[in-house]
């Protein structure tokens, strides 16, 4: 007894379970995101290698310091300008105003979902 | 040596990722060729090795009856443990593959003077595999997220939970943690206990460095040197679609974890880890106790193995028969 | 080489160093070569016997020796004959490749609980093949040799097979912890038929199993020999019940063939439980038969392969067709019932000229039987008592205390565990079970099973049933239990010569015979003793015996 009416049904569940990334994408690799630059800053408070891997850990570092250890201040000074308030509202979104057209971008093709509004409130997008 | 060659082993795969990435810069080779032989050796391995098992026939119906069987009506029968019916053999082969409940019921034997055996409750093997390979599972689905270029809701509630307390930015995932320990737990068992480490082979270990460094080069990427993880996903994606393109720079941190699941997925169809196919192909779980009741067909049977027949049998004897007043065939 | 005491024993066993008592062997098992010593292997096959059975390489050789006289290309037979297995069995495949050596068996395994032998881990026992099987079947072994757990076959591996698949009752304990059901016997089954292909083989099965293809029986009993035994025990009967039983051999067109391993007709105390199976059917009046031609119930060749087991098992479906019987009942074995569950129909069947054995006394249907139309003397008797056809007094089993020892083969490859169970409630009064680890599933083999019944391994047998005579000294000692009955032929054998050893007040009996006991009889006189002339509880003043 040899059971192929099992076996090779088994075999090609655990084929198509193995290879769902494939099948389910059909060839489509989805769109890149393209997060909104700022059109009132040249640089960033850090290089921006370290902002695309690292931005997250940076804006822990904010909360921690400033919720926790209630010490705002300055973070930098890039380019001229003095960047001055630990804060992702008050700070980076000074800079980069839209959620949608800049953390969404990346955030949604990730498929990362942060935790930043489960406290802060949504900005109102413009459009 | 049965531990040490698989650790050198293992460190030496290491070396060699970040010296091809590093120094060679083989970021092709290491990002997308091997990816793709891996992946194939995988899943051809698996197929081709399964028919393999396939191609033999089970000759005899010989369940491992674990209570007791169908029977007279008023007599209880155990559906799981001894099934009759393809259902019961269902069940029994989910909770087998789902939940370990043959080494459920592992106990300890000890030897005391007298002498003296006594039987122990012993379920740390069974709990701690329960959760390696369920962390393992979670921890595979989840990175699913970074080969499909729309996120289903599954994965993401998967992920979510995987994150449950929301510890830190990136989020810390459980799994991460856990997954250590269980295979810690594997190891230092192997190690520690003197029955298993008798029996353990180079073979034993090797699995288990080798899934512990795929542990570790995924904590040390997502928590301390961090990757650009839209390339990873660029990279990750345009694999699963064929496509594939390596854009910017990802950190050699990513070329050795991704060379070691590729080592791992290559391994794996020539591995013990194949338990994995034979837990479901093993006779003495998927068979019905049903063998009095439906004939089973051995398709090697014999029809020329006759016994020895009555016929010498009775030509042998047949005078002391007689005597014997036991009826005959010939006078 | 006298054999140790009980106490000695229990001794070594207790303290001598063995990886039961924590001590690790320092060298690798693969360094560690076997070495036979009177007292712990098997007597080789006569060479009158490996020729009878046409097996190859019939001679005369000893294990102590160097020079085991195998044939030139003994190599080149062995992994033939691996090769074919792998093909013909999937169980072997498939356990060859995927254990991950978790160790859950090592301590199931009552030959390692006994001695602390590695080797006698079942992983092991199964690692001694599976690492030619590596060196030789596998790429990775190909290539990496010892390192991917290879080795080649040598005559050290072979001597080692002899030794350790010899050590191994196949009695399946370890499978039931197994995570992917390995079965050590599956193993053990293909290492022997192995070592048959260059005439390794042991005395105590290959004659036994001559006896059975020549007179029927292993006992070597010729017809009118059995015939004339079972004659004694109808007087024996008729002097404790005043019962004359009169029961026909090879009787055509009875409705009923009646199967027993031949031990149950020849000797202690498996002759009391063959008692009770005449005193039962003399109860009912069923019209059955007895056969000189298949007169063995039992089957050696499922301790040699496969053939010799299809040869033997053979003559029991040729004997009801030739009789022209509607079923078959088959009496108390062990393996004899392994055989017949889930080898038989299989192998000799389909049974198409016989019937769905139906009880002629109760009308039950036995469906679980429905294909290969034999069914177990228990299931028989449970349907009778529960129906309400036998008249039992089980006061007269009062003078003992009862436990139930569960033979490996018909709980773990039959699932036979609570027919026994009712039907020893329903005859005696004070039953009590053994711990939970030791019975049902979980039972210890006696430690004798496949064949290893032979008094040359007496010190070996006596630790391999270590774990099952504890296990009674446990209720013996609780309860007072002073009688272990059992449902198979081979298990009166050696747990009688176990409880000897370890428990020398416990008696060893069939239920049967517990059954024979409790029967009250039409026109019976008043019983003063039971089946084996021992005064009744409340008779041993008046007892005239």
């Amino acid at each position: 007894m040899y059971d192929m009416k099992k076996i090779l049904p088994g075999l090609i569940i655990f084929a198509g379970l193995m290879t769902f990334p494939i099948w389910y994408n059909g060839g489509d690799a989805g769109t890149l995101p393209k997060p909104e630059k700022p059109s009132n800053a040249k640089e960033c408070v850090r290089p921006t290698e370290y902002m695309r891997t690292s931005h997250m850990q940076l804006l822990n570092e904010f909360r921690d310091t400033v919720v926790r250890e209630s010490e705002r201040g300055a973070i930098k000074e890039a380019g001229g300008v003095t960047y001055d308030d630990k804060s992702l509202m008050l700070g980076c979104m000074k800079c980069h105003v839209s959620k949608k057209k800049f953390c969404d971008e990346c955030h949604t093709y990730a498929a990362v979902k942060p935790y930043c509004w489960d406290c802060h409130i949504q900005p109102k997008e413009t459009n | 040596m049965k531990v040490l060659y698989p650790f050198i082993a293992v460190l030496a795969l290491v070396a060699l990722a970040f010296v091809g990435v590093k120094a060679a810069g083989l970021q092709y080779l290491f990002g997308v060729v091997i990816p793709y032989m891996a992946f194939a050796m995988f899943l051809g391995g698996f197929i081709y090795k399964v028919l393999h098992w396939a191609k033999s026939p089970v000759p005899f119906r010989i369940p491992t009856t674990c209570g007791q069987a169908n029977s007279l009506k008023f007599i209880e029968q155990n559906k799981l443990d001894c099934p009759s019916t393809f259902w019961g053999v269902t069940g029994r082969m989910l909770l087998e593959v789902f939940l370990f409940r043959s080494l459920f019921r592992n106990s300890k034997a000890e030897v005391h003077d007298g002498p003296k055996l006594v039987y122990g409750s012993s379920k740390y093997l069974w709990l701690f595999g329960l959760i390696f390979h369920y962390t393992f599972l979670v921890i595979v689905i989840r990175h699913m997220r970074l080969f499909v270029g729309h996120v289903p809701d599954f994965l993401h509630a998967i992920e979510a939970g995987d994150a449950l307390f929301q510890v830190g930015a990136p989020l810390l995932y459980q799994s991460d943690l856990i997954i250590l320990l269980a295979v810690g737990f594997l190891f230092l068992r192997r190690l520690i206990n003197a029955n298993v480490r008798y029996i353990s082979l180079p073979a034993d270990y090797f699995p288990l460095f080798l899934i512990f460094a795929i542990a570790v080069t995924g904590i040390l990427m997502r928590y301390f040197l961090r990757v650009d993880i839209i390339n990873i996903k660029q990279l990750a994606v345009g694999l699963a679609t064929f496509s594939p393109v390596l854009h910017g720079e990802i950190g050699s941190i990513f070329y050795i974890h991704i060379f070691l699941v590729c080592a791992l997925m290559a391994y794996f169809p020539f591995s013990k880890l194949m338990h994995m196919g034979g837990v479901w192909m093993s006779p003495t779980r998927n068979m019905a106790n049903n063998s009095r009741m439906v004939r089973h067909i051995n398709p090697w049977n014999d029809p020329n193995i006759k016994p020895h027949s009555y016929a010498d049998y009775e030509d042998e004897f047949r005078e002391f028969m007689t005597d014997a007043n036991i009826p005959v065939e010939k006078e | 080489m006298a054999d140790p005491k009980a106490d000695q024993l229990g001794e070594s066993v207790a303290k001598d160093p063995s990886m039961m008592t924590g001590a690790v062997p320092a060298k690798d098992w693969m360094d560690t070569p076997v070495e036979f010593k009177s007292g712990n292997y098997c007597y080789p096959a006569k060479q009158s016997m490996v020729e009878y059975h046409k097996f190859p390489n019939p001679r005369e050789w000893a294990p102590e020796d160097d020079d085991w006289k195998l044939p030139e290309n003994w190599q080149e037979i062995i992994l033939n004959g691996m090769k074919e297995r792998l093909d013909k069995f999937r169980s072997l495949k498939v356990f060859m490749d995927c254990c991950v050596r978790c160790g859950a068996c090592a301590d199931k395994c009552h030959f390692f609980l006994g001695t602390g032998d590695p080797k006698n881990m079942p992983v092991l026992r199964a690692e001694l093949m599976r690492s030619v099987y590596r060196n030789d079947f596998t790429t990775a072994g190909k290539i990496l040799g010892k390192m991917a757990g290879g080795r080649p076959m040598t005559v050290e591996v072979l001597k080692e097979w002899f030794m350790y698949y010899y050590q191994c009752t196949e009695c399946r304990r370890c499978s039931v912890y197994c995570p992917y059901g390995i079965d050590t016997a599956e193993v053990t089954m293909m290492g022997r038929e192995l070592l048959h292909l260059v005439g390794i083989g042991t005395n105590w099965i290959l004659e036994p199993a001559a006896n059975s293809n020549r007179t029927g029986n292993h006992m070597g009993l010729q017809p009118h020999t059995f015939k004339d035994n079972i004659g004694y025990l109808c007087d024996d009967v008729e002097e404790i019940t005043g019962i004359k039983i009169e029961p026909t051999f090879n009787r055509k067109g009875a409705e009923i063939l009646f199967i027993t391993p031949s031990a149950d007709v020849f000797a202690e105390p498996g002759i009391y439980t063959a008692m009770g199976y005449l005193l039962l059917f003399e109860h009912l009046g069923l019209d059955y038969t007895w056969s000189t031609y298949a007169s063995e119930g039992g089957n050696f060749g499922l301790f040699t392969n496969n053939e010799m087991m299809k040869k033997l098992n053979a003559k029991q479906y040729a004997e009801a067709k030739r009789l022209g019987v509607k079923w078959i009942l088959g009496g108390e074995c062990g393996h004899m019932w392994r055989v017949i569950h889930q080898y038989m129909d299989t192998m000799n069947g389909p049974a198409d000229f016989l019937e769905v054995p139906t009880s002629p006394i109760t009308g039950t249907r036995f469906d679980n039987a429905a294909a290969t139309k034999m069914v177990h003397i228990s299931e028989f008797t449970a349907d009778l008592i529960k129906n309400g056809k036998l008249k039992l007094d089980p006061s007269r089993n009062d003078h003992r205390t009862v436990t139930f020892h569960d033979s490996c083969n018909t709980a773990r490859g039959m699932g036979l565990l609570d027919e026994p169970r009712y039907v020893i409630n329903n005859v005696v009064n004070k039953f009590h079970e053994m711990p939970e680890a030791t019975i049902r599933e979980q039972t210890f083999c006696c430690g004798s099973g496949t064949g290893l019944n032979t008094g040359e391994i007496m010190e070996l047998r006596m630790r391999a049933g270590l774990p099952r005579a504890n296990a009674v000294k446990h209720v013996k000692e609780r309860y007072d239990v002073d009688t272990l009955s059992c449902v198979c032929a081979i298990d009166r054998a050696t747990l009688s010569a176990l409880m000897e050893y370890w428990n020398p007040e416990v008696g060893v009996c069939g239920v049967s015979e517990l059954v024979g006991n409790a029967l009250i009889m039409d026109g019976e006189k008043e019983r003063e003793t039971d089946l084996r002339f021992t005064p009744l509880a409340g008779m041993e003043g008046d007892a005239d015996v």
